[in-house]
């Protein structure tokens, strides 16, 4: 649309021809205040807040609804604009409850923030407000009618936005209320709890945020998500405790970062799982009755160290296995594989992985840009997914897809063996066998169906590919997509860093950034690197794995498998899982909100976590390692290049909410006659050697640190030969998440919420 | 069954077969029916537009705009099928004159849908009914019947080359779907609730496609445009506004009904004459002249001309031409609560000023009825009405605003009389108790 | 649910709405009037009602029961057998409306939104029902009473017990 001008309020404006009124002065800093209008979603005209002053036309004409044209002229600061605003604040504040006292929203109520702009101060109503008993309509979701002001944000958030069309309006004037499509006020739906974060003022309130705290009692932190693979950011609300600092809620509502606005049940409330009280908190080792009992941490420490001391002193590094998480940091994970390759000297390190990403990128090496970010999904003009239901497994992803479609007219094609709710977004779907993965690359390649030839016929096109293709399948896919050109690829992994994982070198052939341990490279600066692959995941969690020792850190292999009984294992994570309680040292570990570093979302964009929550007796997986290499009698400024040589500078992420924290590493530092400048327990101490050593990770610092989200391009020449190793895809629904969302109260209240109601419906 | 009035001063061209038994097909046809259509037919559909253009003939609705530029506004070309919609949703309260159009002469709304549809390339056409008209539903459904029978509606209309089906549709209780776009929206299955303007029905209306929305009376008076002709058609009304109009007059008169009268026919002479009077040898207290929704008028403001502009002029609207009669037994407090107690209860609730100033309006008449008011409330209420008009998504706010205002401005005195503890000495509905604190 | 939901409506009804999801160029349009004959045949919008139209229209319950609430013929609690609807809106009050609600109240021993003990009658205030040139006026189910005055009420009563006695039935819902 080209260029017009026009006039708001004797300013001069451009914008192109059509765009909403209300946008473009938005854009100009005019504001205009509106409760119905909500970016992207259909307009309403319904709240009137919008009204302005337009020249030459007799009625006032709401801003929300007229596109500007060349030489319009408007106003929205006379004082019939104000009375306007004023009086339909005053109709709006008749019926509503006033309670803001009490309310959720109040001190971020669009609401009262109007009035006391507008005025409507002084109530003219002397009349009983209609009241209406408050109702829960699921374990998340509680509405209060009262308060309600009929903006409809919440039902076309649902409808458009989530594709759910779980809320209408029933009754008509006065009598109009948002109701829920469950019979018996029941809300029967995917639980995003979406509708409770656009709602302009305390209708629509969180069932685990409701009556807590006060928005202004609260740190807002911003940080990503614990849970799936897409990473949406996050603000935590925290609030300190006699203890520490809990976690009370999880929004996003500045709207920045890859999701937007965008949470999904699990970022919205499973972050609980933080504030569980099964989580550990004092490290356990086995005592003589065969039992674990509470320990100090010197001791935890001390005992573990000491006995992977002597099994390496005495058998080798072979003789001991690493298994790392798809929920630690990037600089963990780095830390954790530099510790098994040389202070344990050993590469059997591997991780559970959820998606064949060292066939990925070795598919893509040598061709630049050809791995999507998340945000190019918001915006391809076609996009054919593969296998996966996105719905389910990466909300985020759907959402971009469907929102996408809504408002680009994006195509999308979907080849899957079942049908899946994306399918309603589709322009083709092609189903295929279960197996018929593997013979998708040639499908296309012959172009002979509809559905391959509509595909061939896109300019361009954004391949995401489940978990479900791996191997060759995926390398051919790849190498078609390649051949064909303006086709780029996504792969979907299942947790917070399963990509990072991967990255980072968990693996027992590749090192980090997918440099082979024979051909180490910039890796050879690694003193003791032993140069033979190690045993993989499948290997060391093994009945017979025939291993001395086997650090876990992380990960919870025995819910699946059964561990060596033989083995001597210790076991870093925050539960007591079916792992941990086979350990004989467990230590307890900070979670993914009580720390800072980086995460690798499943696209490869990289974005910063920034530590919100504090717990009392556990302590962050990187201090954990560096502890025990310590213990191990490793020389840490070699495994941590901190002070002098290390970072330039002190970002103290990891000394958090507890001063006392500080101080004591302050005194570990001196009794280790170290530079207390910088803690080597802090990960950020790794971010040089990171940038450095890894391709592909030479980031971009301001916006990291801004906590805007980084791509990191899969690293442009590799030389390996992709192993065969078991991919294991997670299938988590949403709310589900591994281990971790056992311990999510909320989550499993939503679970059996929803699956009540499917039950029932089934039944009749 | 209604009772049918007359009166000598009547021009009967839309009543003309009332009471003459032309809801059965072959009697219609005696009395001159389908001829129009025929000529129409003929003629084609540039003539049409211009002969009801040149009729003068304005919307029976309630708004009063030009017919034959309404159906020229209607895209020739169109990729959507185009549709004609028959209004008669008739709810507006004092207003039932669609009622005996239904009831007496039901094919002559299907005549005038088929020149309608000739004239702007329309092949369906939807006849929506309000809810409670079930008997006359049943009465139009079986005239649509007849002339699908006689091959009047079909695929080729009259044998010729063109085609034209019906379709009766019901409503189920709702004033707010008398508007224009949500009746289409109630037309679709949905709740009726207007849409956003721009786009107007006749580009973007019924299932998308471009539409024109009629009033009942307005599609039954074409036939007869084409005819009288439209000169002769428009020589019986006054400048302006041709032809004439039912209006039904109701309220404290000795003779109530629904009277054909020409267009600028004298508001005062309607009362006194054509309705013979103020019942029970009472005086003349209001009128409210063209529906519920009208500002209400003074017995010194009645001396005028029935017609869009010169009602426009005394400071009301001829809306409906529904005149209701109120006499010196009539509480105004009570009457004006009775009135926004309508619009209380029909207001769609999509947009605030409107869902909120019916309720809160309500609530303060009817405190100030029952004599707790206190003196500030008058203003309020005022207030109130005043920040509505024109501020609300779709007319039936304003059409709620502007009478109260007018009963607040021109009865003040009244409402003042109901302060301080004293309850409506007319009272006819129950007066509510109220504590107070 | 009940034994309703076997089945709602009479094999007539079923073969009406069958008849009415065709007479649309789409299939929605056929929503209002299907819940209304459904709803004089039922008694009222039952949720056996909503379920059924539902599956009929190919929409969801929620978007039948957003519809249906808005209009306010519909209704969902059982009414009497002979709706009695009592206009009340401004034409009728100026001629004894309010006169004639009054004496079917006292009648019938119900206020409005009530039903007799017998489920014979129901009353209800409504608003206006285009009959204003002939208030007051009142509707028993679809029958229209124009020109009404209180001592008519009890001969309108009659008439349709009469009725109810003749056509033998028990009062529906
Ligand atoms: C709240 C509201 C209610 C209306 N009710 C009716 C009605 O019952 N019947 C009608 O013909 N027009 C009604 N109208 C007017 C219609 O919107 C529309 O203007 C009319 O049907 C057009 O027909 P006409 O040009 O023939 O008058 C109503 C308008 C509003 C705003
Ligand atoms: S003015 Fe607003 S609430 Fe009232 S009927 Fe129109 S749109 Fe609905
Ligand atoms: S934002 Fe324009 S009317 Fe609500």
């Amino acid at each position: 649309m080209p260029d017009v001008t026009f006039t708001v309020d004797g300013k001069k404006l451009t914008a192109p021809a059509g765009t909403l009124l209300i946008d473009a002065c938005r854009k100009a800093c005019i504001e205009i205040p509106a409760f119905c209008y909500y970016p992207g979603l259909s307009l309403q005209a319904a709240c009137r807040m919008c009204l302005v002053r337009m020249e030459k036309v007799g009625k006032l004409q709401t801003a929300c609804t007229t596109r500007v044209a060349e030489g319009q002229i408007f106003y929205t600061d006379t004082p019939e604009i104000a009375q306007v605003r004023k009086a339909n604040l005053q109709l709006l504040l008749g019926n509503h409850p006033l309670d803001c006292p009490v309310c959720d929203a109040g001190g971020e109520c669009e609401l009262q923030d109007m009035t006391f702009k507008y005025g409507a101060g002084v109530s003219l109503y002397a009349e009983a407000k209609n009241h209406r008993e408050e109702q829960q309509w699921s374990p998340a979701v509680f509405y209060d009618r009262p308060r309600c002001i009929l903006c409809y944000r919440c039902i076309r958030m649902c409808g458009e936005g989530m594709d759910v069309w779980a809320l209408g309006v029933n009754n008509r004037g006065a009598d109009s209320a948002i109701v829920p499509n469950g019979a018996g006020h029941q809300l029967d739906c995917e639980q995003c709890g979406m509708c409770i974060d656009v709602c302009p003022v305390g209708a629509l309130t969180s069932g685990s945020y409701r009556y807590q705290t006060r928005p202004w009692e609260m740190n807002h932190v911003s940080t990503v998500c614990a849970h799936c693979a897409d990473g949406c950011k996050v603000t935590l609300g925290v609030r300190s405790t006699p203890e520490g600092a809990a976690i009370v809620r999880a929004d996003n509502r500045d709207k920045s970062g890859i999701n937007g606005d965008f949470l999904c049940a699990k970022g919205r409330f499973g972050f609980d799982f933080a504030g569980s009280d099964e989580r550990l908190t004092q490290p356990l080792i086995r005592n003589a009755e065969g039992k674990l009992a509470p320990a100090t941490w010197e001791q935890a420490i001390r005992t573990a160290a000491a006995k992977l001391k002597e099994i390496r002193d005495a058998k080798g590094g072979e003789a001991i296995g690493v298994i790392g998480s798809n929920r630690l940091t990037n600089e963990e994970n780095y830390l954790l594989q530099k510790f098994a390759r040389t202070v344990l000297g050993s590469n059997n390190i591997d991780h559970a992985r959820t998606a064949d990403y060292p066939t990925f990128v070795r598919a893509l090496a040598g061709h630049a840009d050809k791995a999507a970010s998340l945000r190019d999904l918001a915006s391809a003009p076609a996009i054919l997914l593969v296998g996966g239901n996105p719905t389910e497994e990466h909300p985020l992803l759907a959402w971009h897809l469907r929102t996408n479609v809504r408002l680009n007219h994006a195509r999308l094609y979907i080849a899957n063996s079942a049908p899946i709710k994306l399918d309603r977004q589709a322009k083709a779907v092609q189903q295929i066998s279960a197996d018929g993965y593997r013979k998708l690359a040639s499908f296309l390649v012959h172009g002979e169906s509809d559905f391959a030839k509509t595909i061939l016929a896109e300019e361009s096109l954004l391949v995401v590919l489940s978990a479900d293709v791996s191997g060759k399948p995926l390398a051919d896919l790849i190498a078609w997509g390649l051949k064909r050109g303006n086709v780029r690829f996504a792969l979907l992994g299942a947790y917070a860093n399963s990509r990072g994982a991967a990255d980072m070198g968990l693996d027992p052939a590749l090192l980090p950034g997918y440099v082979p341990v024979d051909k180490p490279g910039p890796f050879a600066e690694y003193t003791n690197l032993p140069t033979t692959p190690g045993k993989n995941f499948a290997q060391m969690t093994a009945a017979d794995s025939g291993l001395d020792a086997l650090l876990i850190v992380g990960a919870n292999p025995a819910a699946q498998t059964k561990l060596d009984s033989k083995t001597f294992l210790v076991v870093q994570d925050l539960f007591l899982t079916e792992t941990a309680a086979q350990a004989d040292v467990v230590l307890p570990a900070a979670s993914l909100y009580e720390k800072s570093g980086t995460l690798t979302n499943t696209f490869g964009d990289v974005q910063m976590v920034r530590k919100a929550a504090d717990r009392p007796g556990v302590k962050p997986d990187f201090e954990i390692l560096v502890r025990l290499a310590e213990a191990m009698g490793a020389e840490i400024a070699k495994l941590v290049p901190f002070g002098k040589r290390g970072t330039t500078g002190d970002l103290g992420q990891s000394r958090g909410a507890e001063a006392g924290e500080a101080d004591r590493h302050a005194v570990w530092l001196e009794a280790n006659n170290l530079e207390p400048r910088l803690s080597p327990f802090d990960p950020f101490a790794l971010f040089d050697e990171i940038a450095r050593l890894v391709p592909g990770y030479s980031l971009d610092r301001i916006n990291l640190f801004a906590s805007n989200d980084v791509h990191s391009a899969p690293p442009a020449a590799s030389n390996f030969v992709p192993a065969k190793a078991l991919i294991a895809p997670a299938r988590d629904t949403l709310f589900t998440s591994g281990t971790l969302g056992r311990y999510s109260q909320s989550l499993q209240q939503l679970e059996q919420h929803q699956t009540r109601k499917q039950a029932k419906s089934a039944a009749d | 069954m209604p009772k049918l009035v007359s009166h000598p001063d009547e021009v009967k061209i839309i009543s003309r077969r009332f009471g003459q038994g032309a809801e059965k097909i072959d009697r219609y046809i005696e009395l001159g029916g389908y001829e129009a259509v025929k000529k129409c037919l003929a003629q084609g559909s540039d003539w049409i537009i211009n002969e009801v253009k040149a009729s003068g003939l304005r919307g029976r609705g309630g708004a009063g705009f030009s017919t034959g530029m309404k159906w020229s506004f209607v895209p020739k070309q169109s990729a959507k099928p185009k549709y004609i919609l028959v209004n008669g949703d008739e709810s507006e309260p004092g207003t039932c004159k669609d009622h005996l159009i239904f009831l007496h002469d039901p094919h002559s709304v299907i005549e005038g849908a088929i020149i309608a549809g000739l004239a702007v390339g329309a092949k369906m056409g939807f006849i929506y009914m309000r809810g409670e008209y079930r008997t006359l539903l049943e009465i139009m459904e079986r005239a649509v019947a007849d002339a699908y029978a006689r091959g009047f509606l079909g695929k080729n209309i009259f044998g010729s080359d063109k085609e034209f089906q019906i379709i009766t549709q019901t409503g189920a209780g709702a004033y707010e779907v008398g508007e224009e776009s949500a009746l289409m929206e109630s037309l679709e299955g949905k709740r009726g609730v207007p849409r956003i303007k721009p786009p107007f029905p006749a580009v973007v209306g019924l299932y998308g496609g471009p539409t024109v929305i009629n009033n009942a009376e307005t599609i039954a008076t074409v036939p007869h445009v084409i005819n009288m002709g439209a000169a002769a058609y428009a020589a019986v009304g006054s400048p302006r506004n041709g032809g004439t109009r039912l209006f039904g007059v109701s309220g404290c008169v000795e003779r109530p009904g629904v009277y054909e009268l020409p267009m600028g026919y004298n508001l005062k002479k309607i009362i006194y004459e054509v309705a013979g009077g103020i019942r029970n040898g009472r005086q003349l207290k209001a009128v409210v002249p063209g529906g519920s929704s009208t500002p209400v008028l003074l017995p010194d403001e009645i001396d005028i001309g029935m017609d869009f502009d010169q009602v426009g002029k005394a400071g009301s609207m001829l809306g409906s031409a529904a005149v209701i009669v109120l006499d010196d037994q009539t509480c105004m407090v009570e009457f004006a609560l009775r009135t926004i107690s309508f619009y209380r209860h029909e207001s769609c609730g999509w947009c605030i000023p409107c869902r909120e100033g019916t309720d809160w309006l309500k609530k303060s008449l009817t405190r100030i009825h029952a004599g707790f008011g206190e003196a500030t409330d008058i203003d309020t209420v005022r207030y109130i009405a005043e920040n509505m008009l024109g501020h609300t998504f779709c007319p039936l706010g304003d059409a709620a605003a502007m009478p109260t205002i007018a009963f607040v401005k021109k009865f003040r005195q009244e409402f003042e009389d109901h302060l301080n503890g004293k309850p409506c000495p007319l009272a006819k509905m129950g007066l509510p108790q109220f504590t107070v604190v | 649910m009940s034994a309703e939901s076997i089945s709602v409506f009479s094999p007539k009804l079923e073969a009406r709405l069958d008849a009415l999801v065709k007479k649309y160029p789409v299939k929605r349009s056929a929503l209002i009037p299907m819940l209304l004959y459904a709803q004089d045949e039922v008694g009222y919008i039952s949720d056996a009602v909503v379920a059924e139209v539902a599956i009929r229209i190919g929409i969801t319950e929620l978007e039948v029961r957003n519809a249906a609430t808005y209009y306010s013929m519909l209704r969902f609690k059982p009414a009497g057998r002979y709706h009695v609807q009592v206009c009340t809106n401004i034409s009728c009050m100026l001629r004894g409306g309010y006169e004639i609600l009054d004496r079917f109240r006292q009648e019938l021993g119900i206020e409005p939104g009530g039903v007799t003990a017998d489920g014979m009658f129901s009353l209800e205030e409504v608003q206006c029902i285009g009959a204003c040139c002939w208030a007051p006026a009142i509707q028993v189910n679809y029958d229209d009473h124009d020109e009404l005055k209180p001592d008519l009420v009890p001969g309108i009563l009659s008439s349709y017990r009469g009725k109810a006695k003749a056509e033998g039935k028990t009062p529906h819902a």
